[in-house]
This record gives structure tokens, C-alpha cells and sequence, in this order.
């Protein structure tokens, strides 16, 4: 079987030694960055970066994937015990999670979640493992229309997720692209919009903006809210689901886990989506929808399954096409590229070992966060007792660090200071920023593919529409703007998504 | 008859806000050849994108005005904390090879610390304190990044 010989490979790179640490390292870290309150993965992998920087590329990447988890579990502990959702993805979570730790069930939610994200990760580290090679064969089909389509089809995706107004939300995708522009033209050698600023000639910077955006921001919003936590103070105790427990939530895995698998691969898709449609799901299903909201165990088990799932299988577009489905992905796209590998179908045929380790490692992360994490349940909850004075200029120091190694140089820090105010901005017209930030990274690609696409076809736009698979991609495209412009799916979609 | 009034404030400052920006580029990339559809020059794709950004903005713009458009204010602004953790951060960057980093990391958490309402001297020096050997101990001694540890000067 070449699947299981692969995934051998990959257990062998995943399971030397160094590389299970810094799995380890990274899972912890990402819990413990992530449990603070308003730093998402996006946040935490940004500062987190430059502490991969030195490793092997391999190394690497299993940390960040590892971050990258740890991250996500910090969110949804949070959401249970503080009902703070550390970023979006956990949002459906507060809902029941909280009512949960309310009654005294903390434990019980928590671990809930936990089993629930660990199975969800086997399964979709399968799923990934099964579909790589069929989607990297299927890549190579694809020629700078069908790129350019695709491309379009997760930004119009992507918008169609976001908070808001649709069309704000491609707004925010062309503006992102807009700003992807600056920099060297890489066909013709011109300079674009740099301002004769050495620094700007290689393009604005992914981590800056996303610091200044998601970072500082962030903080000058949360200071605003002097809400206190409700924090719930009673001892966390029996983390065992009871029979009954065990029984309601099964079920729940298993929708979540196969909704986030299947979700989590579309372009513009991953967590969050994948969380709210399947705390809908179980609600519909339910024979007791009365009980969601109160603290029904299927709304923590459902989503936290997706969500995990959505996670890892998101990792399926950029791996096999290149192509990064949301924020986390595209900050991935950056990962990689400071260790000179270029994602797409090339990963996977050069660099076996890598691809295979890294799939190999999205298992091992989740399994230490299974072991890891609910033991050490009670510490993360004391992080979250250290007031928010002492707590923010923290994040702004680790934030400041990292944005400055980037490049060992204060350029970038000042960039992410103006992207402090531009977020703030957006803050404050609630315009979304993840849109923006995918623009940016797919900018580049979709008018690489755009202008070569055209010089092949001599400057006529029709053979977007004439080849049968960019064609079936806009199409795709365009019915899912015609649906959102419907009135009932608008106003269910404003109910899903509002915070 | 009462007279015309943005009815949501919130969506017209967006609109205007994708507006400028469209304008701004737009404008920017008349310095740069089109070409043609099929051999397109470096100003091609960004003028392309300027004018979509334009339309949306507009389009967004007078979504605002409309007699149907939900009625919506723009939030206040808390420019002290804004000002607060912007400066820090650009005194961090500016302060950072003259002073060293001991320096600018006292000046950016102090500096952010004032954002807080609940700002008092003697906690954020004692976060400082905690948060300055932490820093030493992990990325200069740990990971062995490149930083300016003391001032200029003393090299």
C-alpha cells in the first residue's frame, strides 16, 4: 500500500527525536500564547515565527503545525472557561461550553473537546495522507487559467465567510491585492508603488501587517472593553465524560469530524466554517435542540471536531495546489518561503520527506495535546488571572521582537505600527481584515496567472469560460454570489456569523 | 422633508475609505506602461483592480444613503490608546540601535502600560523588570537573535 509506505516515511521523520520536541515545544507554546486573551493562531504563529527561523526546514514546520494546534486548543479553553473565544473558530464553542463550566462541567467540556480535536485530527490526517497524491496528480492539470480561477473562487469564498456585508468583504480582497502590488513586478523588473524605499521593493512584508492588524489593534480594541472576565473560579475536577456522555457525543465527533473534513478543503473554508456549520447540524438533529445553549454536550463535541478537522485539511489546498484557503495558511505560505520551499505539487514529489513528516507531525501535535493539555488544564486557567494591564505590554514586547527579526531591522516595525492605525481603522468601520490579508497573499499569484493566461490566449478574455475546468470553477463562483445576494441565505448567513 | 442624511455612517466611511485607496493606486499606476490585453505592462493589472475597488466603493457608498440602508453611526475613537500603543511601538524601533534594547524595551512597555486606565508606575516598572530579563534570557541568550543588547555608545 503506498499510502501506509508513506505515512511511514513520515512517522519516521515526525518521531526522531529533535523533531517530536519541537513538536512538543510547539504545541505548548501555541496553548500558552493562545490561551491569552484576543491572540488567535493568526497572532500566535506570527510571533512565534522567528523562533523556527534557525531550524532545518522540516523541523520547522512540524513546530509551526504544532503551534498552530496549540493555538487553537488555547482558543477553545478559553471559550469553556472564561467564554472568551480566543479566535473565531471557537466562537460556537462559548455558546454551550461556557453554560458547561457553569454547571460545574468544565472538566467534562474540556475534555470533550480534547477527545473530540484528537479524534477529528486522526481521521483527517488520513484523509489528508488519501488525497494528497490524487490532488497533486490533478494540480498538474491545472494551467494559469484554471489557477487564476481557482484563486478567484477562495477570495469570493473567503468574503462570502466573513463578517458583514458581502460586498465589504470583497472589498477588502481587492484592497489586499492592491497592496500585494507593491514591490518589484516580477515580469518586467518595475518598481511598483515602493516610494524608492529600498525596503518596500520586495513587497510589504506578511508579519508586519498581520502583527500591526492582529496584534496591536487588537490590544488598543480590548482596552477599550473594560468588561472583566467572568472568570469560572471553582477547582476544575472530574475531566471524565460520564457513560451518558460518552453517548451523546460520539455521534457528534463523527458528523463534526466528517463536516470539517469535507469543509475544511474548500478553498476560503477551514475552522471557523467548518465549527458554525456543524453546531447548526447538531442543532437540527438534536431531539433536544431546547437544550443547546444550555450546556448541551453535542455543541461542544460537534464543533471542536470540525473545527480540528477543518484545520488540518485545510492544509490540503496549499500542499497539493499551492493555493492557501484562509489567513493561517496564507502566514504558512510565508513559513515556508523563509525556508526556500515553495508550496504546491512540487512539495510533495521533491521534498517526500518533508510532506510526509509534516502530515506524519499534525498526527503526533495532536496527540501530545491530548496528553499535554489536560493535565496542565488548571495552569492555563491561572494565565488568564493575570490582569490584562500586566498582560498586554507582554504581547506588544514579543509582538515588537518578532516583527523586528524578521529581518534583524527596525523597517518592519514601523510598518507594523502603521498597520496598527489601519487596523484600528478597520476596527472601527467593522470592516473584516482577514479578507484583505488572503488578498495579499494571493495578489501576486492571481495576476502572474492572469497575465500569462492572457499572453497564451492573445488577449481574449473568453477562455476563462471556454476550458471546462475554470469555467466550472467561476461558475462555482458566481453561484455562490448569486446565493448570498438571496434574501433568506443573507439573513441566515448574518445570523451565523455575528459574534 | 428632512434633509438628506447618511443614514449609515459606518458603510459611507467604508465606501469612501475603498474610494481613496482606488484613487490613490489608480492614480499611482498611470507612472507605470498598461500594455495591451495581451502583453500586459506593470500598470495593466493594478489600474484593473483600482477601478473594481472604485466601483465597490461607490457601490458601498451609496448603499449607505439609501432610504432601505440600516441606520448606523460611526463608533468613538479612543485616540489616547491608540496614540499610547502606536507610539510605544514606533519609539521601540526608533530607540532600539541608539539605546539598546534594555532601553527600548523599558521605554515600550512603559510607554504602552499608559494605554491601560488602570496605568500606575510602579507595576508596569515592575513589568518591565520581569518582562526585560525574560526577554534577555529567551531571545538574546536562548535563541541568539541579533539584537542590540546596550546602547551604541558603549560598542
Amino acid at each position: 500500500m503506498d499510502l501506509f509506505h508513506n505515512l511511514a516515511i513520515g512517522f519516521s521523520t515526525a518521531a526522531q527525536p529533535a523533531n517530536l520536541l519541537y513538536a512538543f515545544f510547539g504545541c505548548l507554546l501555541g496553548t500558552l500564547i493562545g490561551v491569552l486573551p484576543g491572540l488567535g493562531p493568526l497572532a500566535t504563529i506570527a510571533m512565534l515565527l522567528p523562533i523556527t527561523y534557525a531550524l532545518q526546514p522540516d523541523s520547522a514546520l512540524i513546530m509551526l503545525a504544532g503551534i498552530y494546534y496549540g493555538a487553537q486548543y488555547g482558543g477553545s479553553t478559553t471559550a469553556i472557561v472564561v467564554n472568551l473565544p480566543g479566535e473565531s473558530s471557537s466562537v460556537v464553542t462559548t455558546i454551550d461550553g461556557y453554560q458547561m463550566a457553569k454547571q460545574g462541567r468544565a472538566g467534562v467540556a474540556l475534555s470533550t473537546a480534547a477527545i473530540g480535536s484528537f479524534f477529528a485530527g486522526c481521521v483527517a490526517t488520513l484523509a489528508l495522507a488519501a488525497l494528497a497524491g490524487p490532488l497533486t496528480a490533478a494540480a498538474l492539470l491545472f494551467g494559469p487559467k484554471e489557477f487564476f480561477a481557482l484563486m478567484l473562487l477562495g477570495l469570493i469564498l473567503a468574503s462570502v465567510l466573513s463578517s458583514g456585508p458581502f460586498i465589504e468583504g470583497i472589498g477588502m480582497v481587492v484592497l489586499g491585492m492592491l497592496l500585494s502590488l507593491v514591490g518589484t513586478d516580477l515580469s518586467t523588473g518595475t518598481q511598483r508603488f515602493a516610494f524608492g524605499i529600498p525596503q518596500l521593493f520586495d513587497g510589504l512584508d506578511f508579519v508586519p501587517l498581520a502583527m500591526g492588524i492582529f496584534g496591536f489593534a487588537e490590544i488598543v480594541k480590548n482596552l477599550e472593553q473594560d468588561d472583566k472576565l467572568s472568570l469560572v473560579t471553582q477547582k476544575i475536577t472530574n475531566l471524565f465524560p460520564t457513560r451518558e456522555d460518552f453517548r451523546r457525543m460520539i455521534p457528534a465527533m463523527l458528523r463534526g469530524t466528517a463536516l470539517g473534513t469535507l469543509l475544511g478543503v474548500l478553498p476560503g473554508g477551514g475552522a471557523v466554517l467548518s465549527s458554525f456549520a456543524s453546531y447548526t447540524l447538531e442543532k437540527k438533529l438534536s431531539k433536544h435542540p431546547e437544550q443547546f445553549g444550555k450546556g448541551a454536550i453535542e455543541g461542544v463535541a460537534g464543533p471542536e471536531s470540525a473545527n480540528n478537522a477543518g484545520a488540518q485539511t485545510s492544509f490540503i489546498p496549499l500542499l497539493t495546489l499551492g493555493v492557501p484557503s484562509n489567513v493561517v495558511m496564507a502566514l504558512m505560505v510565508g513559513a515556508m518561503n523563509i525556508h526556500n520551499i515553495q508550496p504546491g505539487p512540487e512539495v510533495m514529489t521533491k521534498n517526500s520527506t518533508l510532506f510526509w513528516g509534516l502530515i506524519a507531525s499534525m498526527w503526533v501535535g495532536n496527540l501530545m495535546l491530548l496528553v499535554l493539555n489536560l493535565p496542565l488544564v488548571g495552569l492555563w486557567v491561572k494565565l488568564l488571572t493575570i490582569p490584562y494591564r500586566y498582560l498586554f505590554p507582554a504581547i506588544m514586547v514579543f509582538c515588537s521582537i518578532g516583527v523586528y527579526s524578521i529581518n534583524s531591522g527596525t523597517f518592519e516595525v514601523h510598518e507594523a505600527a502603521v498597520f496598527c492605525v489601519f487596523g484600528y481603522v478597520l476596527i472601527k468601520l467593522q470592516l473584516p481584515a482577514a479578507p484583505l490579508l488572503l488578498g495579499l497573499v494571493l495578489g501576486p499569484a492571481i495576476e502572474e496567472n492572469f497575465r500569462r493566461a492572457m499572453v497564451l490566449s492573445r488577449g481574449d478574455v473568453s477562455v476563462f469560460v471556454t476550458s471546462p475546468l475554470s469555467a466550472t470553477l467561476l461558475a462555482a463562483a458566481a453561484i455562490a454570489i448569486v446565493m448570498i445576494m438571496l434574501p433568506t441565505i443573507r439573513s441566515r448567513r448574518e445570523e451565523a456569523l455575528q459574534e | 422633508m428632512a434633509r438628506p442624511t447618511i443614514r449609515n455612517q459606518r458603510a459611507f466611511a467604508s465606501g469612501a475609505l475603498f474610494l481613496a485607496f482606488a484613487i490613490f493606486f489608480f492614480v499611482m499606476a498611470l507612472n507605470y506602461p498598461a500594455g495591451t490585453a495581451a502583453r500586459m505592462g506593470p500598470g495593466y493589472f493594478p489600474r484593473l483592480l483600482a477601478i473594481v475597488l472604485a466601483a465597490i466603493g461607490l457601490a458601498v457608498m451609496l448603499g449607505a444613503v439609501l432610504r432601505t440602508a440600516e441606520r448606523q453611526r460611526l463608533r468613538s475613537w479612543d485616540v489616547k490608546g491608540l496614540a499610547w500603543v502606536t507610539g510605544s511601538v514606533v519609539l521601540f524601533a526608533l530607540l532600539l540601535f541608539p539605546i539598546g534594547l534594555i532601553g527600548a524595551l523599558l521605554v515600550l512597555i512603559v510607554v504602552s502600560s499608559r494605554a491601560s486606565p488602570e496605568f500606575a508606575w510602579k507595576g508596569a516598572l515592575a513589568n518591565a523588570a520581569i518582562l526585560i530579563a525574560l526577554c534577555l534570557l529567551v531571545f538574546v541568550y536562548g535563541l541568539g537573535l541579533q539584537l542590540p543588547v546596550w546602547p551604541a555608545l558603549l560598542n
